[in-house]
């Protein structure tokens, strides 16, 4: 007992836009919560009634009243809405530049994956003043990542990647919460995100086991799964190449075409043949079962890095 | 103007002023109830929709296991039985009681035709292992997940509309009855008009389900 | 004691006797007192719940109870106070009672089938019931799936089937509405004569006959899936556990409106009469009813904003959450107007109104909050979004419920309540909420996510405070329950018309007779015309 914060830290670059929106409906609400109380307030004790007989005189509807007072909280709430549409399209559009982290949730913690191959469980260690850019998803049922001083939260839900990125703006130590309902644990599946400066950063990330990056232990698993048998790195085989094909489109056999995202590559793994590449025959097996969604992120980081996009980030830069 | 005094008959329920207001809103009251029915196999036809669309060609695919010509038949069936019952409905406004009783004895033969016809293709789903569960399997399409959703919702859809038709064989069997025992006449057939509105209705989900789970791509010739 | 007089007359109470003459009543008058105490029942439950809640959430670390029966409380607690309370509540109890009366009927158009829906309520009710007393359910009243289909180890299947049946129960209430409405009104009453009580109603009963059906429907699938593992929600076998929550979503924001319309409903009955006044605005306020009803179907998403559906769909519902807000925010001006120069009395059911408005006014407000996107992204799923809505559902409904309880108790029962108790536990009630849930907000916006059990130490003082309103609440909870009780043996007798309102419901002896109207009546004034009527009789003293 004894502590009461009344406000959160602001932690991240969203958190100051967030909070002025707050105020600015804190003021709104305050203003109309005065108003009513105030009109309840007055007219009860200066219309109270005096007599039993007390007949008070027919009055009828304002037109123009009813039209003020419809018109003008419209136009307040618009504002609302276009302000807070403008923050929550800037929340969905991470920096080209933001840091990959990958991220699954399972019942009942959290589990962290650098590129660089550091694993985190519980917790996350990011570099002060650089966009982060988390991919998740969940290995059972409906998570939620939520870190309050950040004021961002999104769902993590099994089947699909879902995102959320976000720039620090104080070193520190703040609260990582599940904030979607998962059973028994739910309120014991929390953390810690550690903000650290560039440099503790980087030393944080030599430091510790050096394990393979992420894109190793994907080309680790790309071997031991036999995908390198058919996805040779020629186009001869009974499958694409995968060198270059991140971030490209692919055209369909229906036609259609794709961007070679991440989700466009878990798919094609768990369910080769939802989409078919132009050209080529649907004989690829699913690894449904046989590789776990952290297997599938590593295989997502390799692929990555046979791509023309840089494969490894260097700390924090 | 009535009171509480009169007594109360089957056309003229004691909270009714006139034979005429109960009738409209009993007739009312099933017209509601039916757009209450619309609501819940909109539900069904929702989740239908979305994974057409996520899997149109597996669909294309498990719906062309379908028989297609029974399928039509049984339409025809089910339209024959609306046109028995609007024949009953008629026969209920002139007052002639042995001919409603026997258009509501066809209607309901024709409904049973339709439920034997439903039952012997559900069988022919089971003999061919595509009943959703540990035993399912469909031949030809390398992703089992989405086909059997396929068969879930084909199996949802009809069954709940089976059921229906059920619950519509038991108020005609419930009509016969009533009807054999001349409590209907040209004055008051609402009961008759009532059940009437139901069986079109569970005729119409049947007009919808018919394309939406047999013809899909069928004219592809896939 | 109860004077000679009063026993010799008539009415529905005493026409018979008998558990049969209760259990088998085609009365509408006797159905809403079978109503009343099935959902008082289930009240009692859900709010047993809440304390156990809000003691648990005393001490950071918890510890009264196990995690595993935390969560079975909070699921239960919400599934009581929403299927079992809320949503019958004011249209069963008192819309059951008075609808037909205010249009002049003899009762509504399917007797019979108000009590099926009745039987309905209460055979779900042991399906629940029976569930939580097998070991309970532990999804949360929402049962997002995969947690529920595959996942949870607790009676999910008994408690949705106990939803669904009480679903149909809701669904036969709403049409007997609509079809009483259309068709039963007294010669003379057209639909602008109308009380504000029937057009709330009425808007009510669209949204209950339009969006349960879905809920069912819903249901059905959720158990097909846990039974039969038909994939329909299950990522594995290529379905959609999103879908699931745009499916519950559909009707169960609806829903909400279907627990404030009414209350608004019984709001405008209470002001007017204890201004002695019109409604301001009445079609206005009718209308907003009807919009309310209509827009509440576009904006299930914003309970979804975080959920990885479109930022485009995104987009659309909050802009859509705002237009909804509109209608609300137009009835709250419209009722205050009604004050000015009014004739205001300080009657326990006005005081109710008063608190009404302004909690409602706070839980509406700040539902501006979370229909904003950028805020709502860092408040959905935290303890803000618990103190909105238990601002709309407690401070506004249950005390609208309230305070139309104590506006037509003499009327149902020919007693008055005792009005100093009366006011004191309004005032208790009102005082006991503040307290309870004003600090929730700033817990949520601190980031305190709801449906936790154990939390960071910082948030004990603001819990504690939680806490402490909840146990003074109860207390406001309880007092009426007794003297009501009371008020059936030792209360004042009560004259037709004890507060001199308007409405044909007040033209009847309290009790009323078995059949409302010895005649049917023939209406020739607009509703809330004051001239009309004497003003209130009743001496407090």
């Amino acid at each position: 007992m004894g502590k009461l914060p009344l406000f959160p830290e602001q932690a991240s670059t969203f958190a100051p836009d967030v909070d002025h929106l707050l105020f600015f409906l804190l003021a709104v609400a305050a203003f109309f919560t005065l108003l009513i109380f105030g009109a309840i307030f007055y007219f009860a004790i200066r219309y109270r009634r005096r007599s039993h007989q007390e007949l008070p005189a027919v009055q009828h509807g304002a037109m123009t009243l009813e039209i003020l007072w419809t018109a003008i909280p419209f136009a307040l709430t618009m504002v609302m809405f276009l302000w807070g549409a403008s923050i929550y399209f800037r929340e969905a559009r991470p920096p080209a530049d933001a840091l990959q982290i990958y991220v699954v949730g399972k019942q009942w913690m959290w589990k962290m994956q650098h590129m660089e191959g550091k694993r985190e469980i519980n917790e996350l260690h990011i570099p002060l003043g650089r966009a982060v850019k988390l991919t998740m998803t969940s290995e059972d049922v409906v998570h939620n990542f939520f870190v309050p001083a950040f004021r961002t939260k999104q769902d993590v839900v099994p089947g699909k990647y879902s995102t959320i990125w976000f720039q620090p703006t104080k070193a520190g130590k703040y609260h990582l919460f599940c904030a979607a309902y998962c059973g028994t644990r739910h309120s014991a599946m929390t953390g810690w995100i550690y903000v650290m400066e560039p440099r503790d950063y980087a030393n944080w990330m030599r430091g510790g086991e050096s394990t393979g990056s992420l894109a190793d232990d994907g080309a680790k698993l790309f071997q031991d799964l036999a995908c390198a048998n058919c996805h040779k790195a020629d186009n001869h085989g009974r499958c694409p190449s995968l060198v270059g094909l991140f971030g490209s489109t692919v055209k369909l056999t229906t036609g259609g075409t794709v961007t070679a995202d991440e989700a466009y590559i878990r798919e094609s793994i768990l369910q080769p043949n939802a989409k078919i590449v132009a050209g080529y025959a649907p004989v690829m097996p699913t690894f449904q079962g046989l590789v776990t969604e952290e297997g599938v992120l590593q295989l997502v980081e390799y692929i990555k890095s046979l791509g023309p996009r840089p494969a490894v980030a260097e700390g924090a830069r | 103007m009535a009171s509480h005094s009169q007594a109360e008959t089957p056309a003229l329920r004691e909270q009714f002023n006139t034979e005429a207001q109960q009738k409209d809103a009993s007739t009312l009251g099933m017209w509601i109830f039916l757009v209450t029915e619309i609501m819940f196999f909109g539900g069904l036809f929702l989740a239908y929709t979305v994974y057409r669309r996520w899997y149109a060609d597996i669909f294309a695919v498990t719906s062309s296991s379908l028989n297609v010509y029974i399928g039509a038949a049984n339409t025809v069936v089910l339209l024959c039985s609306s046109l028995t019952m609007v024949l009953a409905v008629r026969a209920a406004q002139l007052g002639r009681r042995k001919a409603i009783v026997i258009f509501l004895i066809l209607t309901l033969l024709l409904g049973g035709v339709f439920l034997g016809v439903k039952a012997y293709e559900w069988n022919q789903k089971y003999v061919e292992h595509h009943i959703p569960g540990p035993d399912f399997h469909f031949e030809g399409v390398v992703q089992q997940g989405p086909a059997q959703l396929f068969f879930s919702l084909y199996f949802a859809m009809t069954g709940l509309h089976a059921l229906h038709m059920v619950i519509g064989a038991g108020l005609l069997i419930w009509l016969i009855a009533q009807a054999g025992r001349g409590r209907f006449s040209a004055t008051y057939m609402t009961p008759v008009d009532v059940v009437g509105l139901y069986w079109h209705f569970v005729d119409i989900i049947w007009i919808f389900l018919f394309p939406l789970l047999y013809l899909i791509d069928r004219h592809l010739g896939k | 004691m109860i004077p000679a007089a009063a026993v010799e007359r008539e009415n529905y109470l005493n026409a018979s006797y008998g558990l049969k003459s209760w259990l088998l009543t085609k009365d509408h008058k006797r159905i809403g007192l079978l109503y009343l105490f099935t959902i008082t029942l289930f009240f009692f439950i859900g709010g047993a719940m809440a304390t156990m809640i809000r003691v648990e959430l005393l001490t950071p670390q918890g510890g009264m109870v196990s995690s595993e029966t935390y969560n079975k409380l909070f699921t239960m607690h919400g599934v009581a106070m929403i299927f079992f309370f809320l949503i019958p509540s004011i249209p069963a109890v008192l819309g059951n009672f008075f609808l037909p009366m205010m249009i002049g009927a003899r009762d509504l158009a399917f007797p019979r089938l108000n009590l099926l829906s009745w039987y309905l309520l209460v055979i779900g009710g042991l399906f629940a019931l029976f569930a939580m007393l097998a070991g309970g359910v532990d999804t949360g009243w929402t049962f997002y799936t995969p947690y529920s289909t595959t996942y949870s180890n607790s009676w999910v299947i008994a408690t949705a089937l106990g939803i669904f049946v009480a679903g149909f129960s809701s669904i036969l209430t709403g049409l007997n509405f609509i079809v009483t409405v259309h068709r039963m009104r007294a010669p003379g009453m057209t639909w602008f004569r109308l009380p504000l009580f029937v057009w709330a109603h009425y808007a009510t009963a669209l949204i209950q006959v339009l969006g349960t059906p879905v809920l069912a429907v819903t249901i059905v699938l959720l158990l097909c899936e846990r039974l039969l593992h038909i994939g329909i929600f299950d990522p594995a076998l290529g379905g959609d556990p999103v879908l699931f929550q745009h499916m519950f979503w559909f009707y169960s924001h609806p829903a909400v409106y279907i627990m404030v319309l009414p209350a608004m409903g019984v709001i405008s009955e209470l002001i007017s009469t204890f201004s002695r006044k019109a409604i301001f605005g009445y079609k206005i306020v009718a209308f907003s009813s009807v919009a309310i009803a209509v827009l509440g179907f576009l904006v299930w998403g914003h309970h979804m904003f975080v959920s990885t559906q479109s930022l485009y769909a995104g987009m659309v519902f909050s802009f859509l959450s705002y237009c909804v807000a509109i209608p609300s925010a137009i009835k709250v001006f419209n009722w205050t107007a009604t004050l000015y120069k009014g004739s205001i009395s300080y009657a326990t059911p006005m005081l109710y109104a008063f608190g009404f408005i302004g909690l409602f006014t706070i839980g509406g407000l700040t539902g501006l909050f979370v229909a904003c996107l950028g805020i709502d992204v860092h408040v959905t799923d935290t303890y803000f979004v618990v103190a909105h809505f238990h601002y709309i559902m407690v401070g506004g409904a249950i005390m609208a419920y309230l305070g139309g309880l104590h506006y037509w108790w003499p009327k149902m029962t020919g007693r008055m309540y005792p009005e100093t108790w009366a006011r004191l536990s309004a005032g208790i009630i009102f005082l006991g909420f503040n307290l309870t849930f004003f600090p929730q907000f700033i817990l949520g916006y601190l980031g305190m996510p709801r449906r936790y059990h154990v939390y960071p130490p910082e948030f004990q003082v603001l819990n504690v405070m939680s806490t402490a309103g909840a146990s003074v609440l109860a207390v406001g909870y309880l007092m009426p329950m007794v003297y009501f009780i009371w008020s059936l043996r030792y209360g004042k007798v009560a004259p037709a018309n004890p507060w001199g309102a308007t409405g044909l419901e007040w033209k009847t002896a309290s009790p009323p007779p078995l059949h409302n109207f010895d005649e049917t009546p023939i209406v020739t004034h607009a509703a809330y015309d004051y001239s009309t009527v004497p003003g209130e009789v009743i001496d407090f003293g």
